[in-house]
């Protein structure tokens, strides 16, 4: 088979298949690439993953993008990304189209006011599982407290204060200290 | 102009989403509630839409605020927009600046950036669920009673039965809940 096709058709598999986004795709990823093609090794692997998570962006996306370019340059990234995204985007238009009409109902309304409460949950977790990864250093754990406060204070008082320039705050004030020497601390 | 809208917010969120689906998700919301494009209730539902079905989560968001707001031409848009900046950036890291992941001031960028997507993730969860419980500052009993419900089966089946609940199933189980209660 064509080599962009078969990379198209791989990831657009994957596409349909992974839900809940992220790190759930790594092992499907690895599965069909690593294990089924051999496109890449477990090497090549670990490395995306490092690149993914130092890189903006949803993970699929980076690992599809890096895969496909590995394999049919920059026509194999863009048919591997275009692969990853079209099955999501094809139902998620498809949703788009009703769910107006759906959420009228009122059963359904009653169901998405209780999803709603879960949402939440799953939020703080995803949060507390992120924390639990991290590596302990004071340096960081002080990053954590005062983003967040500070995101609270944005959310409680409705401030007009983007979540951009927290980021962006968190990284000068991470730069600055590497800068003046206490790298080991930051680091 | 929405089209101009759509991609310029779009690619902030591309550009900005470190962390993966979940500390993607502040950042989202942040954009998508400025701008207006949805409430805030039906960004919360369209959160769980896009947990439940399959691809990324930020892709997902993109594509259904791009439908909502300017149809097949928005969701195209808004689409691209997000998946862009990665895109790209993963090209440059791989073509151009293979060591750029290792250098040592990138990485004190990424030490600051980390831990503060974490505060953003868990400042956000825990607002949301206050602001479920008691918005407009009068305590929504119904709200507090299905959520400490929902809170114990999610972390007390961690103990009880040391397996996780998934989000998926998370999703189900407040949907039965909530039909049954409101």
């Amino acid at each position: 088979m064509n080599i962009l096709a078969d990379l198209f058709l791989t990831f657009a598999k994957i596409g349909s298949f992974t839900f809940g986004g992220g790190y759930a795709m790594i092992a499907l990823i690895e599965d069909a690439c690593v294990e089924k093609k051999k496109w890449i090794t477990h090497d090549d692997m670990m490395n995306v993953a490092v690149i993914a998570e130092s890189t903006p962006g949803p993970i699929a996306i980076n690992c599809a993008t890096f895969v496909g370019y590995r394999q049919g340059g920059f026509m194999g990234a863009v048919a591997a990304t275009i692969g990853m995204v079209l099955p999501s985007f094809l139902i998620i238009f498809a949703v788009s189209q009703f769910l107006d009409h759906f959420l009228e109902i009122g059963w359904i309304h009653s169901a998405f006011m209780g999803i709603k409460l879960a949402v939440g949950i799953l939020i703080l977790d995803a949060g507390l599982t992120m924390l639990k990864k991290m590596k302990k250093k004071p340096f960081r754990i002080a990053i954590v407290i005062a983003s967040l406060a500070a995101m609270m204070i944005i959310n409680v008082f409705a401030l007009h204060i983007s979540t951009i320039t927290l980021m962006v705050t968190a990284a000068f004030v991470s730069l600055a200290a590497f800068a003046a020497g206490r790298g080991g601390e930051a680091g | 102009m929405i089209y101009l809208e759509l991609l310029w917010g779009f690619l902030k969120v591309g550009f900005f989403a470190f962390g993966g689906a979940y500390g993607a998700i502040p950042l989202i919301r942040d954009v998508i509630l400025s701008y207006g494009w949805l409430s805030d209730d039906e960004l919360t539902y369209m959160i769980a839409v896009s947990e439940s079905t399959p691809g990324p989560i930020m892709v997902n968001l993109a594509t259904y605020v791009g439908s909502s707001k300017a149809g097949l031409s928005g969701a195209l848009l808004a689409t691209l927009a997000v998946v862009l900046p990665s895109f790209f950036i993963i090209l440059l890291v791989m073509a151009v600046l293979k060591n750029a992941v290792k250098n040592k001031y990138v990485q004190a960028v990424l030490q600051g950036l980390k831990p503060c997507m974490i505060g953003i993730v868990l400042a956000t969860g825990i607002y949301m669920i206050l602001h479920n419980c008691a918005a407009d500052a009068a305590p929504d009993l119904k709200n507090i009673a299905v959520t400490a419900v929902l809170f114990l089966l999610f972390y007390g089946s961690r103990f009880a039965l040391k397996k996780k609940i998934s989000p998926i199933l998370l999703i189900v189980i407040s949907a039965a809940v909530g039909i049954i209660v409101f």
